[in-house]
């Protein structure tokens, strides 16, 4: 009797909120719905779409990146999205593909993160926090087979190592560590030609927000459905950096300078393609 | 056969009362002051791991004396309808007011319901904008629940300690001042004048969190070098 009540207890005992809703409230969660297509069955409805995300390391962090696009088949379904977002102090993700299941698996995410903080008292490692998305984004799978497919692009800083790393991942929660950079979404073929020229090792930090930047700007030169910089609009990349201090948005003003720079030097080039 | 004793509904509620104030009044104190700064909250706690204080959300926070497992379970289910409420609605919509209407829900139940009542103590703190809408509750083991002005001494010898503490207290206290004024109304039920800073677990609510710190969570626990430093000012 009494092992069955301590069993009983050690089974409840969890730290994870993503746990915790699919027990009692499972109608919370972005996916778990039954999911029905109406008449076009088979054909995933039109809805938008978020686009390319870059990321890369440098001296003492990385960098993440991503442009203001969503595309909604041959639409631009909005200039101002924004697709890279805190998850925690010491960590970014950024998200391609389906907008909205993306932005609420983004919210579930830091809600799981600061939840677990909370309940324990401590940050869970990066590789923990690497290894919880994967396990969101598998819980994705049978929408992505329908094909509303999230992908995400996870950064940190690992406070114990010292380093900043990067994780990218596939439809079934595959996560793989990248090495130096990498990009994710419809415009990455393009941005990552663009890093493998621009990245060095050991950027410092505002290099490497120009770098983004840039690679952004050779992605959106090529896909449709990536946003360059808008000097019209004032549109400019959301960007965060992460180092030992912790996450930081980099401010709009630095962003329309580095754009400008970029948008300067290509002007003056001259060149067709 | 056996019989059962006819027990009247007085005489049990009054034994239960009786049994969970006996468990409280063992525990050392803890005092929560809102000021001008935010909301300081201090207890005496040897212990570096086993949080008498914890963060509930952005502006919330929970502090509590009596028997740890029962405190915790209660601190872990707050953090958990705290998180469930600002994940489906939004994060403006998670209040100090919600959370302590829930505790005293569950509390009442386990008074009445249960084989024993709750031997704990409750505080939900919610820091404002400004020192008006600052709330305190404080929820008893038989589910009552107060809403409090200006401070909250819960534990032991509460009615001494708070006597110190009143004694002192201003609306327009520093968070170093209010840390003091909380270290001094603690010592009265010690035998010895000092308390260490290793004796103590100190955390705020900073009503500033947005603008000095950057983030929407306003709960913040103070290092013992951080503690040590605020009572040597006084010096």
């Amino acid at each position: 009797m009494q092992e069955t009540t301590a069993n009983k207890v050690a089974a409840n005992a969890t730290s994870s909120f993503t746990e915790h809703l699919q027990r009692d409230r499972p109608e919370l969660l972005p996916y778990n719905r039954p999911f029905e297509f109406g008449p076009s069955a088979g054909q995933p409805p039109q809805v938008p779409h978020a686009t390319t995300i870059v990321a890369m390391t440098y001296a003492g962090g990385v960098v993440m990146a991503g442009d203001r696009r969503a595309t909604m088949g041959n639409i631009i379904a909005s200039r101002h999205i924004e697709k890279v977002f805190p998850a925690d102090q010491y960590s970014v993700l950024g998200i391609a593909g389906t907008a909205g299941i993306a932005i609420d698996l983004t919210r579930l995410f830091q809600v799981e993160l600061e939840h677990y903080e909370k309940i324990e008292g401590t940050l869970l490692s990066l590789d923990g926090k690497a290894n919880r998305l994967g396990a969101m984004i598998r819980g994705n799978l049978p929408m992505a087979l329908q094909g509303l497919a999230v992908v995400p692009l996870f950064a940190g800083f690992d406070t114990a190592a010292g380093v900043g790393r990067l994780f990218s991942y596939d439809v079934t929660g595959g996560r793989y560590e990248e090495q130096e950079h990498h990009a994710v979404g419809s415009g990455a073929m393009f941005a990552r030609g663009a890093l493998k020229k621009l990245w060095r090792p050991n950027l410092v930090e505002d290099e490497a927000v120009s770098v983004a930047v840039e690679s952004l700007y050779d992605a959106a030169d090529d896909d449709s459905a990536t946003g360059g910089p808008d000097p019209v609009r004032q549109l400019w990349p959301v960007v965060y950096t992460v180092n030992r201090a912790g996450a930081r948005r980099v401010a709009e003003r630095e962003l329309a300078a580095v754009a400008g720079t970029i948008i300067e030097s290509r002007a003056a080039a001259r060149r067709e393609a | 056969m056996t019989q059962q004793f006819y027990v009247s509904p007085e005489q049990l509620m009054k034994d239960r009362a009786d049994f969970a104030r006996k468990g409280i009044a063992r525990g050392r104190s803890v005092i929560v002051v809102s000021c001008e700064d935010g909301i300081a909250l201090v207890a005496e706690n040897p212990s570096p791991s086993l949080h008498k204080i914890g963060e509930i959300y952005d502006k919330i926070a929970f502090a509590a004396v009596g028997k740890y497992n029962e405190f915790e379970s209660l601190r872990q289910a707050g953090v958990r309808y705290a998180d469930v409420r600002g994940y489906s609605y939004d994060r403006d919509d998670v209040t100090a007011r919600g959370l302590a209407s829930v505790y005293a829900q569950s509390l009442g139940a386990v008074f009445t319901a249960e084989q024993k009542p709750f031997e704990v103590e409750l505080a939900v703190a919610e820091v404002g904008p400004s020192q008006d809408r600052d709330h305190l509750y404080r929820l008893t083991f038989d589910g009552s629940i107060a809403d409090e002005h200006g401070f909250i001494v819960m534990g032991g010898q509460a009615d001494k300690v708070s006597g110190a503490v009143e004694a002192g207290w201003q609306r327009d206290l520093s968070f170093a001042a209010a840390i003091r004024l909380a270290v001094k109304g603690l010592v009265t039920d010690n035998e010895s004048p000092e308390l260490p800073a290793k004796a103590l677990e100190v955390a705020v609510l900073d009503r500033g969190s947005e603008s000095g710190r950057g983030t929407r969570r306003a709960f913040r626990r103070l290092s013992d070098v951080d503690v040590m430093e605020l009572l040597a000012e006084e010096n």
